[in-house]
């Protein structure tokens, strides 16, 4: 679509099969967005559930059901039903993945836009020394050492109880039911206070490897930081971070070719850093039950910011090119996406601020009580 | 004192192939109910009768380190995980039978154990690549457990068994096909329990009496582990 966009400009090929292929285009991508991957995502997310197995085909029809319908309760408080068309036409769809779309994609570049001069510029990175990472790994391997020997006492416990168990069926008369009863209270009371310890231990000894892990991250940052390509991105950071300043407090642009470029830039570097963020993120939380579904609801998310993106191309593109795009898409209240976009953007990128300041704020306090 | 009696062993696969349910499998005889993912490190103890019913019959304690493969493999995760493979005394590989992937990866978490290694006769690895010969003389006794065996249909079970006969091979390690939500495929009097216990034998042997090959050696090792009580305050 973004090469529809670019011959639209050079004005390459004819502008009636220009007019076909961008038709064609957003058919084809409204009909999978819409019908296939929710029901897709329905399906794969009712087959994991295990209650539901029998009649997966149902339930994956009833969630979709209810996706259809949210999806339309989206239109109402939204200026965007107009009498004049139908129900299925192009522009009520577009419109509802427009919403949608705008919405994701100003939450992310506002993000996006808080998050680059933070992590690329050098004056954020605080400074980790080797020796504060051994400290650490070495207060991991103890705690991990007091797991163990409190596990081998549960076990040990667990064993003589066990033994006792064997025996104690062997006893009888009154005093050996006192006197079992009596120990193996003692013992079972012993297993589950030396239990919450362990509980809150393994909980110390997970924090502990995060925390390292962190550190270790924030080294290697620094020691790329250090080298030439590091260097690049440093400048590349500042940059932005300016472009990104300005953007926030800004909303007029003073020119549109430039402006475009810009554009074009940042959607770029944008998408590159939602999917670094995303393929993160989905590193993080996969498994080989959920693979399916994370796939799938990224396929969507990156569908909905595409059709939004080109919504939100047409705002920087100078007037003349305007007009096919106007035409395709048909009577979208198109300045009301973008003071959406603004808008959310604008909230996003506070509160990532916010968000960023107090993380920032809190860690060094972890590391000063080592 | 604990330093000194230990028996560390590794679990080690890819994240999602069931070590979890295994260790809790093996060393409480349960079933896991409520399997999470692995942050950081997780270990249990078992508690095994070294050469049960003979006159030598001992008890060790060993503890099984199960190091979560799900926090992701960037290099600084990996330097972590690191700290955890010192003084190893056998590695388990948890591969799914289900997922070939996970299968292929064990040469890499084999490697990255065995490279972290810090005993005299660690193991030489060239440039990071698989070499088959360093593993027949590999000190480290390893065991290969595929799990998820109940989800192969009956038509591919002879595939995926060829494929993992080739895996043991490779490792020169015994294999273990289960499922980890029944004990009944380790219950006692199966071949899967006696290469378990095999497993174990050997690395208590290669941790306690090695080295001595001649018998009076041994004894006096023997002798000197019997006035050594295993309990821990």
């Amino acid at each position: 679509m973004f090469e529809l966009i670019i011959f639209e400009i050079l004005g390459a090929l004819s502008s009636s099969s220009r007019y076909f292929h961008w038709k064609l285009n957003l058919y084809v991508i409204l009909l999978v967005l819409i019908f296939v991957v929710p029901f897709y995502i329905g399906y794969f997310v009712v087959s994991n559930i295990r209650l539901l197995q029998r009649q997966k085909l149902l339930f994956a029809c009833m969630v979709w059901f209810t996706f259809m319908y949210f999806f339309w309760k989206l239109g109402d408080p939204f200026p965007i039903l107009s009498p004049k068309h139908g129900i299925l036409s192009i522009e009520q769809l577009i419109s509802r993945v427009g919403v949608i779309g705008v919405t994701l994609m100003a939450l992310l570049s506002g993000f996006g836009a808080v998050n680059c001069p933070y992590t690329y510029m050098s004056y954020f990175l605080r400074n980790v020394t080797d020796s504060d990472i051994l400290a650490l790994e070495r207060r991991l391997l103890q705690t991990m050492d007091m797991i163990v020997s409190k596990k081998k006492r549960i076990a040990m416990t667990r064993r003589q109880m066990y033994q006792r168990g064997e025996d104690q069926n062997k006893q009888t008369g009154f005093w050996g039911m006192i006197k079992s009863v009596t120990s193996t209270q003692t013992g079972s009371e012993n297993l589950s206070l030396i239990q919450q310890e362990v509980d809150a231990l393994e909980e110390l000894s997970r924090q502990l490897f995060l925390e390292t892990v962190d550190l270790q991250a924030t080294k290697e940052r620094i020691e790329y930081s250090k080298t030439f390509q590091g260097k690049y991105f440093n400048f590349l950071g500042y940059f932005f971070s300016i472009y990104c300043v300005w953007k926030i407090f800004m909303v007029k642009f003073w020119s549109q070719h430039i402006s475009f470029i810009l554009v074009g830039i940042i959607i770029v570097t944008s998408i590159r850093g939602l999917l670094i963020t995303l393929t993160k993120f989905f590193c993080a939380i996969s498994s080989s039950k959920s693979s399916n579904v994370i796939v799938l609801v990224l396929a969507q998310i990156m569908g909905m910011y595409f059709v939004s993106s080109v919504l939100l191309m047409r705002m920087s593109m100078p007037l003349e090119y305007r007009s096919i795009v106007t035409e395709v898409l048909g009577e979208l209240q198109f300045n009301f996406y973008h003071r959406w976009f603004d808008v959310i953007f604008l909230v996003s990128a506070l509160s990532s601020i916010l968000f960023l300041y107090l993380a920032h704020k809190q860690a060094p306090e972890k590391h000063m009580s080592l | 004192m604990a330093s000194l009696d230990r028996v560390k062993v590794l679990v080690l696969g890819d994240s999602g192939v069931g070590k979890s349910s295994l260790v809790h499998l093996l060393c409480q005889n349960q079933v896991l109910g409520n399997p999470s993912w692995t942050i950081g490190c997780s270990v249990d103890v078992r508690v095994e009768d070294y050469k049960e019913g003979t006159p030598e019959e001992k008890t060790f304690y060993i503890e099984l380190w199960d190091v979560g493969g799900s926090v992701g493999n960037a290099s600084s995760i990996k330097s972590t995980r690191a700290v955890f493979y010192n003084s190893v005394n056998g590695i388990i590989l948890v591969h799914d039978l289900t997922n070939k992937k996970s299968s292929q990866n064990l040469y890499r978490w084999s490697l990255e154990a065995l490279n972290k290694d810090s005993s005299p006769t660690g193991v030489i690895v060239s440039n990071g690549d698989y070499d088959r010969e360093q593993f027949a003389e590999n000190p480290v006794p390893l065991l290969l457990i595929g799990t998820k065996f109940d989800q192969i249909s009956e038509t591919k079970r002879n595939e995926v068994l060829t494929r993992t006969a080739f895996l043991s091979e490779d490792f020169n390690a015994e294999e273990i096909n289960l499922d980890c939500t029944n004990p009944r495929y380790l219950a006692a009097g199966t071949s899967n329990a006696v290469k378990l216990s095999r497993f174990f034998d050997k690395v208590i042997e290669k941790r306690y009496f090695t080295r001595d090959p001649s018998p009076m050696a041994g004894f006096t090792d023997r002798k000197r582990f019997n006035f050594k009580s295993l309990h821990y305050d």
